[in-house]
């Protein structure tokens, strides 16, 4: 039976809204032509292989239902568990099933912990048992662990090489239809395609590779080690995506009206609106963030416990705390975009452009949605993709300090907040750490790279002549952006 | 013949750009000896200032490539090849033996340091010297360049300066090091043209004083006729003509040279077009085996595309053109009485006569701009900047008048305020009929398609992200004109051929036209909704001489076409003259004297109009008048002073001024002026 979440409902808006994006973009050629230029720059398309990868994981995390049960009700009913799973959980299988009793490191046979055990003579021997399924098929203590490791790895890898030539197959004959097949390939190899398609093509090479390999061996180890409780680290931070793309996204898609209107009417009509508009950020940027987030999180919290009618499960309630996380952050954090924006419709409404419409009477709505709202779309841009990371980073504080996500959902954030015990533990336990870190770098190092591309391509500045083969300094560019950062 | 201080041998700088190698300079030779000035001369991107960046070796690096020639400085034995020393010799070299008038005064000087420090700066560097010599001898510099009170100003910091006397700073600032060769670029075009004669006057007399060579960048052809002793033509990074001052004005030679006189506009152009130079430059990245010119010159033939020209001269001077060449005994140089274009020299006589041609196209009544200054948390108001202070305007239908001011006094407030893009404080607008003043706002967004308005800059005046063809829809869209979106694009596209572009320009982006190109749209985008008045604000100072003919051009035929009435906002004597059929001059917010074009040019009364007129240069030899200096700069309009506006500037002031601000005096039905010089009416 499928389930909608809050959250859940929210993201398919989001994706419905690109998708009609997407539909009028194609009609449309100012709106498709920067786009296109996005993907005419190698950094824009491998980035968004890595961005659609996170995506996908993120999207089948969304698609919650209620498995059937295998006997019927009493009157003949279908009767669903009361555990609500996605699709997600159904790919990663027993995984989350298959836990050890406490901490072992990646691809460990044993524990991580000494335990007291009491043989059959009676004597007590401290001793890192062995795992109940982490290499529980490698039989005695004689087999190898790096060749194993190795060889399962290559034959995943192979695998999902095999998934990725399909895929990759199925691109060139599509691309293929216009231009023949051998041209098609040869173009493709050597790069002369007009979208940048190598770069995507490669990077999900890396990526199927890389997956493949990591789902070989999970059937088999723990490839991130396991948690205190024994549970899957791999497991944990994949199901964290779907949090750390929701804070991003969410959050922004709450603070973004907000900003874009307040900042572009304060901007534009000056005056008392200004002032007013001015004073309500002034103010609530003045009283400390975090304060405001706590307070609002722990109110909700006795409102929600007081009204238990809102959720029926724990999963469900998990959800709307982080549903309410985001609109909180979004509530709060408009007024830097909202600033910004405000000072570049400042300087816009001087243009000659500006007072030109002025003079040729169109309409002050008008004027903002086609004069200023465009030229001041990269700044948005730019923010929000500079949020994103922010956002991300904040849930983990606010996770550190009890107010952020429900303990019970998985994120970057309370994987974070758990190490800070086991990096004081000696030996130190470096693995969730790790992974949430790696985790979190991929998907913010793709955005910024991503976002980097947008930019220079709907910036009609830094666009010059044709802008068919201007990847190379886009690229330069991009990269020297992010190392300033 | 002294030998020359600096000489240039063949120098080329590229520049790598995406799209390949840019040859910014490609092979220029030019000397330069003590106490000459030699001007370099050209349009925007021709290489110029690429020229006097290379001269100094500050070529924008990492993309600058010095690709070959020599820099060689100074005389004799001591001769030394700037391409070839070090960066630690340079630093010797820069500021000490050469120095450098940059264009833009308010970003040359460091805001958050005084000028005293700033000229100490050099001093302390080149001349080494320390203590309080540095004060007494940076004094000296700033009387040296006439600034007023140099002890005061010395503590002051640049925005407390003006722009003339920031320029005043600079120069004083390339002087510290007291060099042999002054690069000056474009010192004086964002200066106003009083301004501009004074300083002119104090580098013409400056490099006199300390036998300095000076190398004067400009594409200001009046400037060159001012001030040089030689000239070089500059085109695509080569020079294509180089003559002593007199003879290149009396007698060009390069076609390009010829071409580029016969565009310039001016009273004798009145009622013809100005001659244009068809196509547009040659991209610099790619190598042509041919002359740069050839393209758009009017006497090229087979062998002009096809072999690059030799230089036909000496050092001193020389043409490269292959008219010249003595090779093509077939091909010569062409005859001056032949080439004047036909329709040219036109007198007034095709414009009707201005008087009671009916009621007024626009008729401006006594309109106020005040702006407020406000001050504190509470904003306050403290006081007023008085913008415009009751001018009143007529404008005759199907005619020009020109508005004429240095900047700051006022001239675009009031174009914005006649457009009602700002309210005045007070006044009446009346256009046709009716009054715009107090209309309703469905009353005033209607009457906004017959009041068009068309911006100085080419570049900021369109919304860089839509596209031709719905910047040129927008006013059509907004006033519910055109009918649907297929007979507005068509509409748009006729208007594209109306202004003299292809329709497939409608799909195009703003920032794919050149500045011409875009100020045409931008007159097909006021066109678009039919207007009967066009307020043009400084249409065509952002613009070069040979663009700025085809602009001209275009809004004259246009007028004549469709009867369109200008309010032209200028400060451009010369564009004056060959546009307007009556002139207003504005000091301060206010008019002072207004009158048919040729009763204004030809008899200014008012002492500013004169100074105005005597100020703005000249390329012919008989049109250059005294030139009657102004004293110091324009007064703030928020503290006016007491009697007439320009009482304190005056060179003609007596007491009676001070008192009160005269009332017009009237010298025929259409000139009058506000001076007490003149007696009272009746």
């Amino acid at each position: 039976m499928p389930v909608f979440l809050w959250t859940d409902f929210l993201l398919y808006l989001l994706l419905a809204g690109i998708g009609l994006f997407v539909f009028f973009a194609a009609r449309s050629k100012p709106l498709r032509e920067p786009w296109l230029r996005v993907f005419r720059s190698r950094m824009g398309m491998a980035s968004a292989v890595v961005l659609l990868a996170f995506a996908i994981i993120g999207i089948l995390d969304s698609v919650h239902f209620r498995p059937l049960q295998a006997q019927a009700g009493q009157d003949g009913q279908p009767r669903y568990a009361a555990q609500i799973v996605s699709v997600l959980d159904v790919i990663a299988g027993d995984l989350a099933e298959r836990t050890e009793q406490t901490y072992s490191a990646p691809f460990a046979t044993r524990s991580y912990v000494q335990q007291v055990v009491t043989d059959e003579a009676g004597n007590t021997r401290q001793i890192f048992p062995r795992l109940a399924h982490g290499g529980a098929h490698l039989e005695g203590e004689s087999a190898s662990v790096p060749l194993d490791v190795a060889l399962r790895g290559a034959a995943g890898a192979i695998q999902g090489l095999i998934v990725w030539l399909a895929l990759a197959a199925l691109l060139v004959l599509l691309l293929s239809r216009r231009r023949g097949l051998p041209a098609t390939t040869r173009a493709l190899w050597h790069d002369q395609t007009p979208l940048r398609w190598r770069a995507a093509l490669l990077t999900a090479a890396v990526i199927a590779a890389l997956g493949g390999a990591i789902i070989e061996l999970a059937g088999h180890y723990h490839v991130l080690g396991t948690d205190k409780v024994g549970q899957d680290v791999l497991l944990q931070a994949v199901k964290s995506i779907r949090t750390g793309l929701l804070i991003g996204t969410l959050t922004t898609l709450v603070m973004l009206p907000f900003a874009l209107v307040l900042g572009v009417m304060a901007g534009y009509f000056k005056g008392w609106v200004d002032d007013v508009i001015q004073y309500l950020y002034t103010t609530l940027s003045s009283i400390p963030g975090v304060l405001l987030i706590a307070a609002a999180v722990l109110m909700l919290q006795v409102y929600m416990e007081n009204h238990p009618e809102l959720y029926r499960t724990t999963t469900e309630r998990a959800d709307l705390r982080l549903l309410f996380l985001c609109m909180i952050l979004g509530i709060t954090s408009w007024t830097g975009l909202c600033r910004l924006l405000r000072a570049e419709t400042l300087k816009l409404v001087e243009l000659d452009y500006v007072q030109a419409a002025n003079a040729l009477g169109v309409g002050h709505m008008r004027i903002m949605a086609r004069h200023i709202l465009p030229n001041v779309m990269h700044i948005v841009l730019i923010q929000i993709v500079l949020d994103f990371s922010a956002l991300v980073l904040a849930e983990a504080v606010l996770s550190y300090i009890g107010v952020g996500v429900d303990p019970s959902t998985e994120s970057w954030g309370n994987m974070i907040n758990g190490a800070r015990l086991e990096m004081s533990r000696d030996p130190v336990v470096w693995w969730p750490l790790a992974a949430a870190f790696f985790f979190m770098l991929a998907l913010v190092l793709a955005a910024n790279l991503f976002a980097d591309v947008v930019r220079d391509a709907f910036d009609p500045r830094l666009r010059g002549g044709t802008g068919d083969d201007s990847h190379t300094p886009d690229e330069q560019h991009a990269q020297s952006n992010v190392g300033a950062r | 013949m002294r030998s020359p201080v600096l000489s240039v041998e063949d120098l080329r700088t590229h520049l790598k750009t995406p799209d390949g190698r840019l040859r910014a300079v490609d092979g220029i030779s030019l000397n330069l000896r003590a106490g000459e000035t030699v001007a370099l001369l050209g349009e925007s991107g021709c290489g110029k200032s690429m020229t006097a960046l290379s001269l100094m070796r500050l070529v924008p690096q990492p993309a600058g490539i010095h690709a070959g020639g020599r820099i060689l400085l100074g005389q004799g034995d001591a001769q030394v090849d700037l391409l070839g020393l070090p960066e630690v010799a340079l630093r010797r070299i820069r500021g000490k033996r050469i120095g450098m008038i940059f264009q833009e005064p308010m970003s040359a000087l460091n805001p958050v340091l005084s000028v005293g420090e700033q000229i100490a700066e050099v001093l302390r560097l080149h001349r080494g010297l320390d203590g309080a010599v540095i004060r007494q001898a940076g004094i000296d510099l700033l009387n040296e360049v006439g600034m007023p009170d140099p002890a005061r100003r010395w503590q002051e910091y640049p925005h407390q300066l003006s722009g003339g006397l920031k320029q005043r700073v600079v120069i004083a600032i390339a002087l510290a090091g007291e060099p042999e060769v002054l690069i000056a670029d474009e010192p004086t075009t964002a200066l106003d043209v009083t301004i501009q004669a004074q300083i002119l006057d104090l580098l013409a007399r400056i490099q006199r004083e300390r036998g300095m060579a000076m190398l004067l960048i400009t594409h200001d052809l009046a400037v060159v006729a001012d001030v040089a002793d030689r000239v070089a033509v500059m085109y695509a990074g080569r020079i294509v003509e180089l003559a002593p001052r007199d003879e290149l004005f009396s007698r060009p030679r390069h076609p390009y040279t010829r071409a580029l006189f016969r565009s310039l506009p001016g009273p004798d152009r009145r009622g013809g077009d100005l001659s244009v130079i068809p196509g547009t430059v040659p991209p610099l990245t790619q190598t042509l085996p041919a002359c740069h010119f050839a393209d758009r010159c009017r006497h090229a033939w087979s062998d002009c595309r096809a072999r690059p020209p030799a230089w036909q001269g000496d050092a001193q001077t020389g043409v490269l053109c292959h008219l010249y060449d003595p090779d093509y005994p077939d091909h010569p140089p062409p005859d001056d009485a032949l080439e004047e274009t036909p329709d040219a020299g036109n007198a007034i006589t095709d414009s009707p006569a201005p008087a009671d041609a009916g009621p007024a196209a626009l008729s401006l009544k006594g309109i106020r701009v005040h702006f407020p200054i406000q001050k504190g948390v509470f904003k306050r108001t403290v006081g007023h900047v008085y913008a415009v202070d009751g001018v009143s305007l007529d404008i005759t239908p199907g005619q020009t008048l020109a508005l004429v001011g240095e900047s700051g006094c006022g001239k675009t407030t009031l174009g914005r305020a006649a457009a009602q893009l700002i309210r005045p404080t007070e006044g009446r607008i009346q256009l046709g009929g009716s009054n715009l003043t107090d209309a309703p706002r469905a009353q005033l967004k209607r009457s906004r398609s017959d009041l068009q308005m068309i911006f100085q800059d080419p570049f900021s005046s369109m919304n860089p992200r839509l596209m031709v063809g719905d910047i040129i829809a927008e006013g059509m869209q907004a006033q519910g004109l055109g009918g649907n979106a297929e007979k507005r694009r068509q509409r748009a596209a006729e208007l594209l051929e109306q202004v003299g572009m292809t329709r497939a320009a409608l799909d195009r982006y703003p920032h794919e036209f050149s500045g011409g190109q875009r100020q045409r749209i931008c007159i097909a985008r006021a066109l678009a909704v039919d207007p009967k008045v066009i307020i043009c604000d400084e249409p065509t100072s952002a613009l070069d001489v040979s663009v700025q003919a085809q602009v001209l051009n275009l809004m004259q035929r246009l007028q004549r076409e469709l009867g369109l009435s200008y309010l032209f906002i200028t400060h451009n004597m010369a564009v004056v003259a060959y546009m307007a059929h009556e002139v207003a001059v504005m000091y301060l917010g206010r008019i002072v004297e207004q009158g048919r074009a040729d009763e204004i040019l030809d008899n200014p009364r008012h002492p500013y109009t004169q100074a105005l007129l005597s100020a703005t240069p000249s390329i012919r030899e008989e049109d250059r008048r005294e030139i009657i200096r102004l004293k110091g700069d324009l007064p703030s309009p928020s503290h006016p002073p007491a009697g007439c506006h320009f009482a304190p500037r005056c060179p003609q002031v007596m007491d009676a001024c001070r008192r009160s601000y005269p009332d017009a005096r009237h010298f025929s039905d259409t000139h009058s002026a506000r001076c007490l010089l003149y007696p009272k009416d009746g």
